[in-house]
Parts: structure tokens; sequence; C-alpha cells
């Protein structure tokens, strides 16, 4: 700890933090603060989350049997629209970096705030915003056409698809600011002493990820534009029947789409970084391995786009050289895991709920992760395109990956934000309950695909009906699980008990301020003199 | 090689090792939930599956009880502070990373060999060209010979698909074959197969096309090669499967038949009967059973009695006006169905006004 520079608080006094120093409404909603920033991503995040979970539960309980349940397919077919669309562009892409970014990326790099504040302010009002057209979309009639937009059928559709392309064009607008002012801020408000090795891996992660969103989403918002001209004025650049491309859509569609997923994943490995060096007390195995597997999945993921493509109609020759490169990001995704897992060895290893979350990412990223090299074997990819083995893998990785991080983020950084801890039995029963329902919906999913059902069927053949139902009972699991947490973390937010500035012996720089920080972070700005994570320097 | 190599020249039966390899076969596809290898290519691709889900069984299960022992042999303990510095050697680092890429490589060149294997049709290939439209599967031989709902080809010579759309993208998928090809409206794109033997397999559309996307099933029939070659020359073979879920061309009713029997056949060939039930059963469309005569309520609230001017506008002009409560989604049929068609199709739902299934009817 010899980089502490701000004396603890004095128990018995009421120190100032960023929570009480103003308590009014509109001083939240005028806050330039990141931490408040933070907690208002958090917020919206979180009920983007439950929106979205309540779709999927409704899409599971549908698929209980062969042929309707108690919806229509035109229900159905907007549903799983939603459920995609809330999911990819409401949680998955601003959660962790919006949320915990934004709360932890100045306190990490020993700085005062981000470096554009009221730039950051104007991106929570973007996602609200976004987030209602979105919504207004999914009221006037919502999308049928999945989270894909594929045309020609987004352009001929006759659901109201123009305002949810609308509203993820605004939310683009928003993560493209929030991941402009994260690499400005990485460049140029590092402490002294903070050089790039010695950045905290969470860091690298979220520095990646903007790298990505800045580079990517663009593209995205221009594709989505010229979908919205080709439905609303015939305009012709993607449908057929007017001399369009429909396979150009779905190059551009893909060059966002597949850098996207990583966008999502990214995040929840630099919180894996971070939890599995704080909760074993050691130092990470290899830091250079990570932070060049996190760069060059952040520039390989640029190159594998055409692996969705595969049965599309592409060149054999091109298809051949996305297939090799999706195999060379898989290597950087493996070299994480063996490094996390080494890490572990002659380490002090607690379970608290955190570490829980890191297990239940490990496997879920594990046998998501093969099943990805299986999918990027392109003969294979033939046969499980669009099918349920698709789904199945990237809700194991991509999903189930974000979700451990999101996860393992809130509990180990909820002492940090609020200075209260949350009850240890509870939350170690909804960890079991939230891996093990991801486990028994998305595994089922694996056979499904592999015995040929394709995706976003709202009726299927009874062969297929067994396996279903074990999903859908997963399903449950999960909610069981996240509706637990939602309970418990409330009652904590007033009633948990204080945890003192530090209660997991975590060497994270952004414990070196009191918890909750106060709202100007550091007393007077730290002087860093080595990696964070260095437990072995605790004997000194 | 590999195991996948290996699996290629053990179809044949015979010998131990054969036998072995046959029965490995048999565990696997049953374990993985796999169904029947009925095209020449099933089994290599298969064995490719085969052997990369073993190597990351082995390795993932090794993560797991790696991770296991770490949890248990250093889990917190008083005395287990200040945990020792340990760096990652970079040679362990090189070694781990070279052979796990090299791992990567294989899979990729043995994946993508059966790649070229699929994209790539031998010259002597049956050619039939595919339509897809919203929701139904038409197949056109050179021949002459059309069909919608099955695609009839000989077994034991390979098989050329020109597919395209007339609508949106829809993607061809025959589980049976391991074979999948996106049909594109405005190109075409090409896929084949070869089937071992006669049989029945489904196919199904794996690309999201609207309502009736999960509806979109149709089969492949595979004839001996000389039914095939009957088929042909009579645009049909001689014996024509009746039962399945999918539209079912029958043979084309002789000359003189009944009007209300070539507007059955006529209905399933064009792909009527997978929205419109002729059994009372609600589905994308409303069900042809009692259906003409009977006054319905129109989505825009008029009530509309169902005349043969009402079934002609709503074949041709599906839009204008909607029974409340079906999704405005049927596509025209304009310039497909002969009049002659049209008139046959309008006395067939005739003959189910008074509400008594057709019992002669095929199930679509």
């Amino acid at each position: 700890m010899s980089t502490t520079t701000t004396p603890p608080a004095s128990p018995g006094t009421r120190r100032i933090d960023y929570l009480n120093v103003e308590t009014t409404i509109r001083s939240w909603l005028t806050t330039t603060d990141h931490k408040r920033i933070g907690i208002l991503f958090l917020i919206m995040t979180t009920a983007a989350l439950a929106l979205g979970g309540v779709f999927a539960l409704l899409l599971r309980l549908e698929l209980l049997t062969p042929g309707g349940t108690f919806m229509d397919a035109m229900s159905y077919n907007r549903l799983f629209t939603l459920h995609g669309v809330v999911m990819v562009w409401l949680f998955l892409i601003p959660s962790i970096p919006g949320a915990f970014g934004n709360f932890l990326l100045p306190l990490m790099l020993g700085a005062r705030d981000v470096a554009f504040p009221r730039l950051n302010l104007a991106s929570v009002y973007i996602y609200a915003i976004g987030a209602v057209v979105v919504l207004a979309g999914a009221v006037l009639g919502g999308a049928d056409t999945g989270w894909t937009f594929y045309p020609p059928y987004s352009t001929h559709t006759p659901t109201a698809v123009v305002p949810v392309l609308l509203g993820v064009f605004i939310l683009g607008i928003s993560s493209t600011i929030t991941g402009l002012n994260f690499i400005v801020t990485t460049h140029t408000l590092r402490t002294e002493g903070m050089t790039w090795l010695r950045i905290p891996l969470f860091v690298w992660a979220v520095y990646a990820t903007s790298i990505i969103l800045v580079i990517a989403t663009p593209v995205l918002g221009m594709t989505l534009l010229l979908i919205i001209l080709d439905h609303a004025f015939r305009l012709g650049i993607f449908d057929p029947a007017l001399g369009g491309d429909p396979i150009l859509f779905q190059h551009l569609f893909w060059f966002y789409s597949h850098p996207a997923v990583y966008i999502m994943i990214l995040p929840a490995m630099g919180v894996m970084s971070e939890t599995v060096s704080a909760f074993a007390h050691k130092n990470i195995f290899s830091y250079n391995a990570i932070v060049i597997a996190t760069l060059g999945i952040a520039f390989v993921g640029f190159l594998t786009w055409g692996h969705h493509m595969f049965t599309a109609g592409m060149s054999v020759f091109d298809s051949g050289a996305f297939g090799i490169l999706s195999m060379f990001v898989a290597i950087f995704s493996a070299i994480k895991v063996f490094t996390w897992v080494s890490t572990l060895y002659k380490g002090s290893i607690a379970l608290d709920a955190p570490m829980l979350y890191f297990f239940g990412f490990l496997f879920l990223f594990s046998f998501g992760g093969m099943t990805g090299v299986a999918v990027a074997s392109m003969s294979l990819d033939v046969y499980w395109h669009d099918t349920y083995f698709v789904v199945a893998h990237f809700h194991f990785i991509m999903v189930g990956g974000s979700m451990m991080g999101f996860l393992a983020a809130l509990h180990y950084w909820f002492p940090k934000m609020f200075g209260r801890m949350f009850p240890a039995r509870s939350s170690t029963v909804a960890a079991v309950l939230v891996i093990t329902g991801f486990i028994l919906t998305f595994t089922p999913q694996f056979w499904l695909g592999n015995a040929g059902m394709p995706r976003r069927y709202y009726s299927y053949p009874d062969r297929f009906q067994t396996l279903n139902v074990i999903s859908t009972v997963g399903s449950w699991a999960i909610t069981a699980g996240l509706v637990l947490i939602g309970a418990y973390l409330l009652y904590a937010l007033r009633w948990g008990a204080r945890s003192g500035p530090n209660p997991w012996g975590s060497l994270g720089f952004e414990w070196n301020t009191p918890s909750p920080p106060p709202p100007h972070n550091y007393e007077e700005p730290p002087v860093i003199t080595h990696q964070p994570h260095e437990y072995w320097r605790t004997a000194e | 090689m590999s195991a996948a190599w290996a699996f290629q020249r053990a179809t044949d039966g015979g010998g131990a090792w054969d036998d072995f390899l046959n029965a490995l076969n048999a565990f696997y596809r049953r374990a993985l939930t796999l169904p029947p290898q009925a095209s020449t290519i099933a089994r290599d691709i298969d064995g490719l599956h085969y052997f990369e889900i073993t190597i990351m069984f082995a390795a993932a299960g090794l993560i797991a009880v790696v991770a296991l022992y770490f949890v248990v042999r250093y889990r917190r303990r008083p005395g287990r502070d200040p945990t020792p510095r340990i760096v990652a050697p970079h040679w362990f680092e090189m070694v781990l990373y070279a052979g796990l890429l090299g791992l990567f490589v294989l899979f990729w060149v043995i994946g993508f060999r059966q790649y070229i294997d699929l994209s790539a049709p031998p010259d002597s290939a049956v050619d039939v060209y595919v339509t897809a439209k919203q929701w139904m599967w038409e197949f056109a031989y050179p021949e002459g010979p059309a069909s919608a709902g099955v695609l009839y080809v000989p077994a034991g010579r390979p098989v050329r698909l020109h597919l395209t759309s007339r609508d949106v993208i829809h993607s061809f998928f025959v589980p049976d074959f391991r074979i999948k090809r996106d049909a594109v409206p405005g190109m075409y794109t090409t896929a084949w197969f070869q089937a071992n033997a006669p049989g029945t397999h489904q196919i199904l559309c794996t690309e999201m096309c609207g309502v009736g996307h999960s509806q979109m099933l149709a089969r492949v029939v595979v004839l001996r090669p000389a039914d095939f070659e009957t088929f042909l020359l009579r645009r049909a073979p001689a014996a024509t499967p009746t039962s399945g879920r999918d539209a079912t061309p029958n043979a084309p009713p002789a000359r003189g038949a009944p009007l209300a029997v070539i507007g059955r056949a006529a209905a399933a060939r064009h792909g009527c009967l997978g929205c419109h039930s002729i059994d009372g059963t609600r589905r994308t469309g409303p069900s042809w059973l009692g259906l003409f005569g009977s006054t319905q309520l129109m989505a825009d609230g008029e009530r509309i009695r169902v005349t043969p001017a009402y079934i002609t506008e709503s074949m041709m002009d599906p839009q204008r006006r909607i029974v409340a409560g079906y999704p405005p989604v049927m596509p025209s049929f304009m310039g497909q169905i002969s009049p002659a068609e049209t008139a046959a199709i309008i006395e067939y739902m005739r003959s189910l006004a008074d509400g008594i299934p057709d019992a002669e009817a095929t199930r679509p």
C-alpha cells in the first residue's frame, strides 16, 4: 500500500463523499462527476437488462411447446428482435463501460475526472433519448427483422423498423462519445508515475474497447441510415428489387457487429483480470500477455467479420481468409484464459461473490470460446450457421461472459461505490443460481443446433421439444438469481454493513481513495511507483 | 493426419478397424444428437466435428480441473499471505501458444478443405433451379418439370442447386446432408450434394424471412435413379409419397378430373396450404374449411362475404382487404397462378364450404 496518499477518514465524523455532497435530483441530473454518471448508467442499463430479460422469459415460455403456446408468430418475431436490440445496444455494449468504466477509469488512473466531463453528461442524455426512441418503436409495433436488420426483409417489413433503427443510431452516438472520452482520458490524465505498463488491466480493456467503439460505430450509424433511406424513400442501396445489393449490407453490418462482440466482452475480461488478482491476492501471471492479447483482440477483431457470411455467397478464397483470421482471434482469448488460471497458482483464494462469477466466466468462456473455434472451422459453420448451436455459442461467450463480468464488477466494486457490504450468503446463493441457470438454459441449445433446429423459429418440429423445455426451465433459474441480486443489493444500499475503505484487501489503485470516494477523488494526485496488484510487496 | 481423414475411408465397412470407426461414429452421433448422415460429405464433416469436440472437451476439462485444484489447494488460510511473486516464463508462454496456434490452424486446414469440397460441384451433376419465396420452396428442372414443396433427386448422383429468391433472403438447409446455402434475391448461389440412398429428408429455412419462417418447410425425396428418370419424363415419380406436413404436389390429376380435385392439386403446388389449412386449424391465414360463402370481418371493420371475386382479389392483391386478426403478409400470386388454376382453386374452396373436411386431401 505504498502509494496510499489519502489519509483514512477519521471514524465518527461525517465524511463528504460524492453521494452525500449534494442530494437533490437536480444535482444528479446536471452532474458532471464521472462517478455519478457511472451510477446513472448503472441504473439505466440495469433497467434495460430487466426489460430484455422479461422479453427473453416470454420467448422461452413460448418455446415450451412446438406450436403456438400463447402468442402468435408476429408477436414472437417482434419479441426476439426487441430482446436482441435491447440486450445488445441498451445493456451489453453500454453497461460495463458506461457504469464501471466511467466510475473507475479516473480513479484507477489517479485523475480528478474524465477528459470531457460535460460531453460525458451528454452521453447519458443521448443514451436516454436513444432508449426512448427504441422503446417508442416497440410501442408503435416494433421491428420483426431480428437485431441484424437484414435487407431486403428490413426494407419491406410492415413493422415499425424505422424508429428502432433510428434509436440504435442515436445510441451509437452515445457510445462513440464514451469511447472518445476514455481514449483521451487514458492518454492525457494519468497521474505521476502511471506509465503505460503500470495502467490497471481494466483500464487497458476499456481503452481497447473505446478504440473499437470509435472506429466501428460510425460504420453502423451509416449503414442504419442507409436502411432507413431504403425503407422510407425506396433509395435502392440494399434492396435488389431497386437495384441494390443485400450482401453489401451484411458486410457493412458485420464490420461493426463483429467487433461489437469484443466491445461487449473486452470490458468483462478487464473485470476478470482485476477480480482474479484481487481475490487471489496475487500478481497477474503475465501482465504483458494480457495487454498484448487485449490489443490483439481489438485489432484482429476488425478482420474477421466475414465469418458470419460463409453461407451467404461470398467467394471461397475470401471465406478461407476470414476463417483463418477468426482462428487467430481465438488465440488471444486463449492466452487470457491461461493467464488467469495460472494467476491462481500459489495465491490466497477467497470465494467471495466476484470470485464465483470469475469461475462462472471461466466455464462459460472456455466452452463458448472453444465452440467458437469449432464454428470458425468453415465446413462445420455451414452446418451450424443460423441454428441454435450459434445461439448457444454466443449466449455462452458473449452474453454469459459479459453478464459474469457485469455481476462480478457489481459485487467487487459495490463497497467502493456505496461504502456498504452486501449479504454474503445471499450473494453466494444468487451466484450459484445464475451460473447454473446459464448452463442449464444454453447447453441444451448446443444439442438443438446439432440436431438441426434453426434459430428464430416460432414453431418447431416435435422432436426438439424435450431440450426446449430444459432450456426454458433454466431461464427461470437465471431470473430467480437476478431478482435475488436486485433485492439484496437494494437492501444493502441502506442497511448493509459499513464496508470500510477496502474490504477485500485489494491492491487495485482505485482503493487508494476512501469508499465511497470524495467528490474530487484524491486530496492530492497520487504518485504511482509500480504495477497494481503486487501482493508480494505486502510483506515489506 | 487426423481422425477426420480416417473417417473418410471407413465408410465401406469390413475389417475390425472399420467396425471400430463405425461404432465410434454411431456413439458420437448419438451423444451429439446429430441427424442421419445421408449425403456423401456428411460423414467427413461429422468426423471433423468429433475431432474438434473431443480435443475441446479435453482442454476445457483440463482447465476446469486445474482451476478447481488451485481453489482447493490455495484457498485463503492464515499464513497464506503474502503470496509469492510469480511471473510467466517466456518459454512457457511461447510453447503453449505456438502449440495452440498449430492446433487451430490444423482445424482450419481441414475445415477449409471440406468447405472447398462443399463449394465445388462435380461437372456431372444434375441441375435443379431452386426458387424461394415467402414461405415456400419451388424446384424446376431443365427438362421441364417443376414442383413446389418437394425436391426430387436421384440417389448416388451429384445434384447441383442454383438458388435464388423472389422476395427476401432465405436459406436452404438440409440437416441430413449437412448443407446450407442462402437464397438471395437478385443473384444465384450454388450448392451441391450427393444423396447416399433413396429416402426422405427435411428442408428448413434458416434465414429469418417473416411470420411464416418456421413453417417454410419442404422435403427432399431421393429416388432410385430409374425412378428419377421416370419422374423427369412423366413429371411425376412412379410412387408418390402422400404424407408429410409440407405441401406435396401429387401427380397432376388426369384430364377431365373434377375441377375441385384439380384445384386441390393446384393449391398444394402453389403452397397455399402452407398458410391456409383445410381442416379448420388456425395458421398464418384463415382456414379454408367453411370459409367460402361466409361473412368475414375485415381488419378495417368492413364485413365482406367471401365470394369468387373476393377470393380472386385476395390471390392477386392480398393486402387490399385482410380478414381481421390475421397479419398482412400474404404475397401476391399475380402472374403465377393461371386463370384456369384460379377457377379450380375457388371450386376447391367451394367444396369445403359445408365445413366437412376433405377426407381425401393430403394433410399439408
